[in-house]
């Protein structure tokens, strides 16, 4: 079991003239839980296919579990597998149960017990009262919950969501990373692929950052805080311009938060100067979220000005930017 | 196995919610059991040759619904889960393409065949039990056998074209061109070159075209007890250098399982 889970040696995808991705490598190992981030169209879900095997790669070699998962032995470790599509429409005209029951005896469970474990897992996602109702007839975010209760199957040792909390309330969202956690305890290794970054954090292991198909970063987010050494913010309350005043401090200071952005390195001494005033009434401290990390990593790429997507891209953040 | 018969029992029910199976049974049933009625009433003699003529009747019919009815059935049964990205997700389930395809094939071809078997089997009781004669039920055995391979045969082709295709509408497209190849174009073909070509092409080089086509199979195997002189067109020449029942049925179920052969085939080829 000391072999990881999942490993990707140098590979490379590409559609006719498009390369949707270039020398990819990682590895996933068991109980780990893997965030995937990147742009619309920066591979993605071509990446989950690879290790899914219903693409195989042009270039380079993806093993999951100890074998190619496009070969003919791989069959029998998709019972181990789960997986949520991206946009999937579930059969319509049949009931949630039913779809789900179907789901279910395909992964190998047999009559009886399919349906009644179909139950136990609609009743996990909280779609159980609308289960004897067709599929058309569901919201968003209940075909997207029947969508997750598709994905946890049987336990998978290998989940690979691609944009689970789509369309979740902010309860489904808190329950569906809930139920992430309790299957990281169990030894179930997830990739996730978001694009709502905020919230994520506290479930990922390690973080893959994707840009047009090429790895940015990977690594856990305190490795890839320090490697981007953003600025800490800290906000202090109750210094009344104290701060404009020290020397120590008034150099780290920013007009337009009203806070003061200190490198990592220097965050203690900072602190410790800010508490030796006697008014000091409130103090935030916000480390690099993963939001401004994400940011960062891309602002990096130096394809960013040369591809189509990079000028949504910028265009965004100047929005972003007009919202502040 | 177990996995081909939980895909075949839900594209059976399937069949079955759609009212598939209600339906084309209804319409095989009126068909029939009008023709046979009514066509003995006209003809004046009720009795073993009017079964034949009433066949035959019936065939030159379901000749034409057939095929339609098993193409629109089946044209969208990959493309239209490829587009609602379930096929993504069954294939990424322990459930290997070729049992997919096999269990859609026995789901679906099940509605066909059941639909076949009681739509026409209705009036091959009614004729039965007014005529008395088993000779009802062999003609009827025979004819609803061929019926339902010819069924089975356009479900597979079917099942090429919404293989080959990545638009549910092209399918469709395509399976409206496929239905009039078959059961129009084809003979019109034939005749043109009976008419356009003296002394080139001989009885059996006839015969041997007519292989190339399921629905003109399924029309031999029911002329065949008809005398030429009640069929006309290309069909009367090619009955008197008939093929034995034995040998029709063969290549009929050969145009069964090739078009099947030939689906798995682009199935494990196709990248979605
Ligand atoms: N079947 C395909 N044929 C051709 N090109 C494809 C195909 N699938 C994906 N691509 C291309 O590959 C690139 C990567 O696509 P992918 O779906 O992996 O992106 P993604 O990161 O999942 O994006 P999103 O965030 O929008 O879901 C895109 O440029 C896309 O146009
Ligand atoms: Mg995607």
């Amino acid at each position: 079991m000391n072999s990881p889970l999942i490993t990707l040696n140098n590979v490379s995808k590409r559609y006719r003239q498009l390369d949707a991705l270039t020398s990819v490598s990682m590895s996933l190992n068991q109980g780990e839980v893997l965030g995937l981030f990147g742009h619309n169209g920066a591979g993605k879900t071509t990446m989950m296919k690879l290790i899914l095997g219903v693409i195989s790669p042009s270039q380079g070699e993806v093993i999951v579990m100890g074998g190619a998962p496009d070969s003919k032995e791989a069959w029998h470790l998709r019972e181990k597998i789960g997986y949520l599509p991206e946009n999937v429409s579930f059969y319509e005209q049949l009931t949630g149960l039913e779809v789900l029951t179907y789901f279910t005896k395909l992964k190998g469970f047999s009559g009886k017990d399919a349906k009644k474990y179909a139950i136990s897992l609609l009743e996990q996602v909280g779609v159980a009262h609308a289960m004897k109702r067709q599929v058309k007839t569901y919201s968003k975010g209940m075909r997207q919950r029947l969508g997750l209760a598709q994905a946890f199957i049987g336990k998978p040792k290998l989940l690979l969501l691609d944009e689970p909390t789509v369309g979740l309330d902010p309860i489904a969202t808190a329950d569906f990373y809930k139920t992430v956690d309790q299957l990281k305890i169990q030894g179930t290794s997830v990739i996730l692929c978001s694009h709502v970054l905020p919230g994520v954090e506290q479930h990922i292991d390690r973080a893959l950052i994707l840009s047009s198909g090429k790895v940015l970063a990977m690594g856990t987010l305190v490795e890839l805080r320090n490697k981007a050494n953003l600025p800490v913010a800290i906000k202090p309350s109750g210094l009344n311009g104290a701060v404009l005043e020290d020397i120590k401090l008034n150099g780290f200071f920013c007009k337009n938060t009203n806070s003061l952005k200190v490198p990592e390195n220097k965050k203690m001494t900072v602190l410790k100067q800010l508490l030796s005033y006697d008014n000091l009434a409130d103090i935030e401290v916000e480390t690099a979220s993963l939001e401004r990390l994400y940011q960062y990593y891309l602002n990096l790429d130096p394809s960013l000005d040369l591809n189509s997507d990079s000028n949504n891209r910028t265009q965004r953040s100047t929005l972003e930017e007009a919202g502040k | 196995m177990s996995q081909i018969l939980t895909v075949a029992n839900k594209e059976f029910q399937d069949g079955l919610r759609n009212r598939w199976l209600v339906s084309i049974t209804i319409i095989f049933a009126i068909l029939s059991i009008g023709l046979t009625y009514f066509g003995a009433a006209a003809s004046g003699s009720v009795g073993i040759t009017s079964l034949s003529t009433t066949v035959a009747s019936l065939a030159s019919l379901a000749v034409f619904l057939i095929p339609l009815i098993a193409l629109l059935l089946s044209y969208d049964s990959f493309v239209g889960e490829q587009e609602s990205g379930t096929l993504l997700l069954l294939l990424t389930y322990p459930l290997s393409k070729t049992q997919l395809l096999l269990g859609k094939f026995i789901g679906q071809g099940g509605i066909i065949a059941l639909a076949t078997l009681l739509g026409f089997g209705a009036s091959a009781i009614l004729l039965y039990f007014q005529l008395g004669d088993s000779a009802v039920i062999q003609t009827f055995a025979l004819f609803i056998a061929s019926a339902i391979l010819l069924g089975l045969s356009f479900t597979a082709i079917a099942y090429l074209i919404s293989l080959s295709v990545s638009e549910k509408s092209k399918a469709a497209g395509f399976a409206l061109i496929t239905w009039f190849l078959f059961a129009l174009a084809f003979d019109l073909a034939l005749l043109a070159l009976l008419v356009g070509i003296e002394n080139g092409l001989t009885q059996q080089g006839l015969m041997q075209l007519m292989m190339l086509n399921p629905a003109d199979i399924f029309r031999l195997v029911n002329l065949a007890g008809l005398d030429s002189s009640d069929v006309n067109g290309v069909l009367a020449i090619a009955i008197n250098a008939s093929l034995s029942q034995g040998q029709l049925f063969s290549i009929l179920i050969a145009w069964v399982v090739l078009p099947l052969t030939l689906a798995t085939f682009i199935f494990r080829k196709k990248t979605l």
